[in-house]
This record gives C-alpha cells, structure tokens and sequence, in this order.
C-alpha cells in the first residue's frame, strides 16, 4: 500500500510514468536507478559463473566440465564482473544520484551524457553477452598476447569490441563528474566542505578519464592484431608481446582504484553518520584519495615481476608499491579514530562498514606481500592472489557498495528496509565471504596455481571449505535482493533523514523532488557538523 | 519550486543557474575530453617509440619511403585551417554570421583538402606494397617483419588521426547548418568555441605525427 503523503507529493519517481519517461530520462536519479539495474544484473551473471567455477573445483579430477570450459568459467566470470559490474557499481549508482545532491546540484553537469554512457555500457554489455552466448572467451579477463591475437580460437574481438564501447561508458561518467564537482557547487560548498564521498568520485574520475582511454587504444591494438596480423605483438615479425601487459597493467591496476576509492568514499560517510562525529582528519582523507589516484598510476609493474622486466625495474615498482600502502593507512587509522568517543550505533550499513575495514585491511596488507619482489615470485598466479584481489573487491568493494545501498535505500525508494533481515544478511555475507576466500591463501601459500580445475588430492579439503563458503556467500547475496524488493511495497516510509546525517541530500524529502531541492541550498558549514542537525545535537568528546 | 526557476533554453540548460555557468561547465568538459584524448594516442605512441628505439635503421629507411614533399603541403593544409577555425570563432564572439559562416566552410575546405591528399598517400603504399600482410615488401631492409611494423604503425596513427578529421568534418558541417540557421550569437556561441578547441587537438595530433614518421631520416644536403 502506498501512503496517501505519498501520493500526494510529486517526487522523481512519480513525475512521469512510462518505458519512455525512463529509457529517455535526463534525471541523474532515474539513470542511476537504470544502472542499478543493469549492474544487478551482470552481478548475478558473474556469480553464475563463480558458481559453476567452485562446484568444478569440489572435486581434484576436474570431472564436471572439459578444462576448455573451465577456461571460458574463469575468462568470462573475471571479464562479467569487473568490467560490468564493479567499475560501474559505486560510481554509476550511487555516485551517479547522490554526487550532484551532495554538492546541491539539480543535476550532473551533462545530463545527455550520462544518459549516452549508460546506453554505452548496455551496448558494450550485449556485446560482451553475445560472446558469451556464441561460444565464449578463453583468454582470462587480462587478454594477455600472444595467446589472445594468435592462438585462442575463442571470441575474443567480440568481447574486445564489448569493453571498449565500455569503457567510454566509464571515461563519460568520469569527465561528468569532474566538470560537476568544478562547476555545479552551490554556494557555500567550497571544496573543504566537499562530503569524502565526493571526493573518493573525483579522485576516481581521474583515474576513469586518465587510465581507460589507454586501455582503449590498447583493445583497438589487439584487435589489429588479431585481424589484420599487424605484428605489433607477434614475436616473428619483431613485436614484443610484453609492450602489451605495459599497456594493460597502466590500465587495470589503476582501475583497481577505479573499483575501491569510491567503496572508501562511501564507508568515510557511514563511519562517520554511525558514530555521530566528523571525519578524523578530513583533510589527510581526501588528499589521501587524490594520492591513490596518482600512485596508482606508477605501479604497473608489479604485475610484471616474473614477465622479462628487469630486476631494477621490478625493484623501482616493487618500491613504489609499498607507497600506496601509506594513504590506505592513513583512511584505515582515520576511520578507526573517528569512532574514538563517537556514539556508535550498529545499523547494517554500519555492520557493513565494520566489515570493509577488516577485510580491506587483510585485503591491503597481503597486498604488501604480492608488492615484495621476492614473495610475490613464489605466490605469482597462485590461489594467495586470487584471494588478494577478492579481498579488497568482494571485501572491500562489495561490501561498501551494499552497505551505501542500504544506507541511501530510504532517500532513493522512500521506503526503509528491513533492519532483522539486512543484519543478518550483513553477517551471512561477512562469515560466507571469509569461509570462501579465507582458504583460498592458506591454497595459494602451499602452491595451488590459479585457473586450473585438476589439482593434486591434498588441496580438496580447503577447496570444499572454499565452495561451502560460496554456497553461503550466495545465500547472503539473494537476501538482500528480495528484501529490498519487498520493501518497495511493504517497507516503512521514510522520513527525510532517518539516519540523522548531515549531507545536504537528507535535507530534501525522501524520494527527492525531480531537481533535487525545493528551495536552492546554501552551505554555511563544514561537513559532518552534527551539530547543524535539528532536534538530535550530540555533544562530541 | 524556486529550484527550477528557470525555463529550458539551448544557452541555459535547466540544471545550470547562469549562461556563464554553463559556458565555463561546456568548456571544461572539452578539456577534459581532449586529456582522454592525448591517453588514447598516447598509447600509440608508446608503442611507437618502444619500437623505434628497438630497430632505429629499419625505422629511419621505411620513413625515407614516405614522400616528405606531399606530407609538408598537407602539414601547411591543416596549419591553414587551423587559422581559419580561429578565424570563425572570433567572428562568433562578435557576432558575425556571415562571416563565421565563410571561416567555417573554408575551414572545411582545408579538412577534406586534407583528407583527400592522405587517401591518395594510402593508395600509393597499396600501390607499392607497403601494405602490413603477405605481399608486404620494402626494399633496402633485411629485417622485414620491423619495417611491417613501421607500416603497421603508420596505418594505426595516420588512419585514428584521419578518424578525428571525419569527425571533425562531421561537426563543421553542423556548424555550418546551425549557424545558417541563425542559432549563434555574441551570447551563445558555446559550440563553435568548443569545436574549435577539438580541431586544433587533432591538428597538433597532426604537428607530432609528420616529423614522427616522415622526417626521421631526413638531412638538408
């Protein structure tokens, strides 16, 4: 039942009614509603994948599908998931409806735009899906040369072609938030009042507008490569098939950043709203964010440590590494002395954040173990990395991106969630996460290498451990996604700022009016001055 | 509602509050596209240097090859249209239709000039086998497989800068219907202002490209 307030108010989502009012929709908000659809959607793709990948690996003889299939498993899980959901995931949905609110903007600069990259990123999607659906790719996500030009017999251009159009998806959404954040502040916000999570964005524009178009021309390489034998890769005619991990890596690892800056952004706003005190050293944490950004882009090498770079470079790299090690502390050690003295409730997103800055720390600090040269050629494609990068972007990304979705869910939908439910979904998904990955390095440690689904008899045991993990991880994972549907039409309605925040879009009624504000707001404090918010002052320390 | 407390128009979109607003907004959006752009070339010619610091005699012999006497003129060709597209914005900034109607269509003249002179370039390496693949021959090398590459190269940066002109030619000729249609004035000149900052990107694109791959060679006697 909808409430007749409700009714009687007009709100973005009953401005228009319609397939057209939204398929052409300029509103920020109703695009970010499209792209939580659409990255739901690859969500669950991915997972299908990641499924049938750890029911393969149950058994040491590699009986359910042919190593040819289990190669495209892998290929297309890795490819599903970071290409289409988790660049998009922050950025595009909530970055996307609350990045123009947060700075009092009726919108994002261009409006039209983000409506193309939106369409981009479905384009590229069908894409990358009819590849899947012809016959698959086999190359792993990272379409390492020569393999992927010469030898795969596989749809590899077809999948190329589907992450370009892409990536220009991701490189619009970057320049239309920086031109927004530049242009559209309203008065009062200077860029010291900015709320953390505007800057994590900015900080990750940078890197979608400086790192994707290089990724681009890198696919139209291979694509040459691949069609016109252009040798640019090929050994025989003189090419160096390494020029093409160069280039690859100059990309996706800053797009690792791309993926977990804006996670960080989120938990700096739920840190700070569940312990009623302003971020510790704001400062430093959004200098921080611009830091990562920038040193993301000079440690490309370390994932070359084993492919014919030189020693010094790898030490060079190996060494600049360890730096970006300093502003993820910095974040981590700011985050916890914000909650000294705070007045800390336990909300889910908050069990959420909890939940982040524990695996993102073991997610970061086994990330210093692949940074060293000498550890990192012992653990090199094995089960240890893998159970790295799923840290910070299970662990970490996911984990902040569910927990921003139930913090904005009543200022999206109006509607509030389930509190029971989301709690103990919040604790199915951490304990199922460290039952699936926690395995995974004690697997990588001993040597079981990556993409490989025969493996010797005395590594089944944590691989069982490691499925039986998954099997809960996905239970936590559909809970969510049925409550949230239930709440649309049974939750309790929400107020305009349940939580008690202080960003300015708790200050417009809940769902927002279709520009944002009713009336032009005017900044006139710091962020996350709890003091500001009517009837529930704390005093701080 | 006092947010909205404006009417659509192509000067003032609704999200903006002013006209400079927007205009400030518009321009810096193509700045950052065109640092998008200097990333996406900036991978080739990575990729070029890797390669000619890596066969620099193969290199400079297949440069030789190119006809430096064609490659100039079409040079002075772009450099011209780039002093007309400048032209045409100050004729848009004082509000002359007429004549930033001549500088535009001049300055589409010089593109498909342009255009036109690198299609004849392309065919004569068909001609003379200088085409990557199987009939692939460049006399004066032994290593054939570098000086492909060469080619390869010069295919891949002389065919994405060509790409730019088309489109760049597409937005010329829009230009030209909006501004025949009267949609410009002194106020609203927003997208001339901004196709003019493209089209000098993709001419400087140009300026590296020539000595690049024609000059590497080349000595005056």
């Amino acid at each position: 039942m909808i409430t007749e307030a409700a009714v009687e108010r007009e709100h973005y989502l009953n401005a228009s009614y319609g397939i057209k009012s939204w398929l052409l929709t300029k509103d920020h908000k109703r695009i970010a509603l499209l792209y939580l659809a659409t990255v739901t959607l690859f969500f669950f793709l991915g997972g299908a994948f990641a499924t049938l990948i750890r029911i393969e690996l149950l058994t040491p003889t590699g009986g359910l599908v042919s190593s040819e299939t289990y190669n495209k498993l892998f290929t297309m899980h890795g490819v599903t998931m970071v290409f289409f959901f988790l660049i998009p995931s922050i950025p595009a949905t909530l970055g996307n409806f609350f990045l123009p609110m947060m700075i009092g903007a009726r919108d994002l600069a261009f409006p039209r735009i983000n409506l193309l990259s939106w369409y981009l990123l479905v384009i590229g999607g069908l894409f990358a899906l009819y590849a899947m659906l012809a016959g698959g790719v086999d190359t792993g996500w990272t379409f390492y040369t020569p393999y992927s030009t010469t030898y795969s017999n596989s749809w590899v251009v077809a999948t190329a072609i589907g992450i370009f159009i892409a990536g220009f998806s991701s490189i619009l959404t970057g320049l239309n938030f920086i031109v927004t954040v530049h242009r559209m502040r309203a008065p009062g916000m200077t860029w010291f009042r900015l709320p953390l999570f505007v800057w994590s964005n900015y900080a990750t524009s940078l890197i979608q507008v400086l790192g994707t178009p290089v990724l681009a021309v890198t696919i139209v390489l291979v694509f040459c490569e691949r069609v016109f034998h252009i040798g640019i890769f090929d050994p025989a005619l003189g090419g160096d098939p390494v020029l093409f991990q160069h280039l690859f890596w100059f990309y996706s690892h800053p797009a690792v950043y791309i993926m977990v800056l804006p996670a960080m952004g989120v938990i700096s706003e739920l840190i700070s709203v569940y312990s009623r005190k302003p971020v510790f050293g704001y400062a430093f944490v959004a200098f921080s964010s611009v830091a990562i950004a920038v040193l993301g882009f000079l440690v490309w090498g370390h994932h070359l440590f084993v492919s014919t770079q030189s020693v010094y470079a790898g030490m060079v790299f190996s060494f600049l590494s360890y730096f970006v090690a300093i502003p993820s502390a910095i974040k981590v050690f700011n985050w916890t002395a914000t909650l000294y003295k705070g007045s800390i409730s336990f909300a889910t997103p908050m069990l959420y954040a909890f939940g982040f800055i524990g695996l993102f720390t073991i997610g970061g600090l086994t990330g210093l173990f692949v940074a060293s040269l000498g550890i990192d050629v012992h653990v090199t494609d094995t089960y240890f990395v893998i159970a790295h990068f799923h840290y910070i972007m299970v662990g970490g990304t996911i984990m902040a991106y569910m927990g921003g979705l139930h913090y904005w869910w009543p200022k999206m939908t109006g509607r509030m969630y389930p509190e029971g439910w989301a709690k103990l979904s919040a604790l199915v998904i951490f304990l199922g996460f460290n039952l699936t990955f926690f395995p995974q390095f004690i697997l990588g440690y001993l040597g079981m290498p990556r993409r490989y689904h025969v493996y010797p008899d005395e590594f089944q045991v944590l691989h069982v451990l490691s499925t039986a993990g998954a099997s809960v991880l996905a239970v936590g994972y559909l809970m969510p996604m049925i409550y949230f549907i239930w709440s649309l039409r049974y939750g309790a309605v929400a107020t305009a700022n349940p939580w008690g925040a202080t960003g300015l879009e708790w200050k417009t009624p809940s769902p927002p009016p279709v520009h944002n504000f009713d009336e032009m707001p005017v900044v006139t404090h710091e962020a996350y001055d709890y003091s500001t918010v009517m009837g529930e002052v704390i005093e701080v320390g | 509602m006092a947010s909205e407390g404006h009417a659509e128009t192509l000067a003032l979109r609704e999200q903006f509050d002013t006209a400079d607003q927007q205009k400030d907004a518009s321009t810096l959006g193509m700045w950052v596209f065109l640092i998008t752009e200097i990333m996406f070339f900036g991978g080739m010619f990575l990729a070029y240097s890797v390669y000619r610091s890596s066969y620099p005699v193969v290199f400079a012999v297949a440069s030789s090859s190119l006809n430096a006497v064609i490659g100039a003129v079409n040079t002075a060709v772009l450099l011209c249209s780039s002093f007309t597209m400048v032209m045409a914005v100050r004729a848009a900034q004082l509000g002359q239709r007429r004549a930033i109607l001549i500088f535009l269509i001049l300055t589409l003249i010089l593109g498909m000039v342009f255009l036109g002179v690198k299609a004849y370039e392309w065919n004569e390496k068909f001609v003379e086998h200088h085409v990557p693949g199987p009939t692939f021959h460049l006399e004066g090398v032994e290593m054939q497989g570098p000086a492909q590459i060469f080619f390869s190269l010069y295919f891949a940066m002389t065919g994405l800068h060509a790409l730019h002109m088309v489109i760049g030619v597409g937005l010329l000729t829009w230009l030209i219907i909006a501004t025949y249609r009267g949609r410009f004035s002194a106020q609203y000149m927003t997208p001339v202002d901004i196709a003019g900052l493209y089209w000098h990107f993709v001419d400087i694109i140009w300026i590296f490209l020539f000595p690049l791959l024609y000059l590497i060679d080349r000595h005056l006697r």
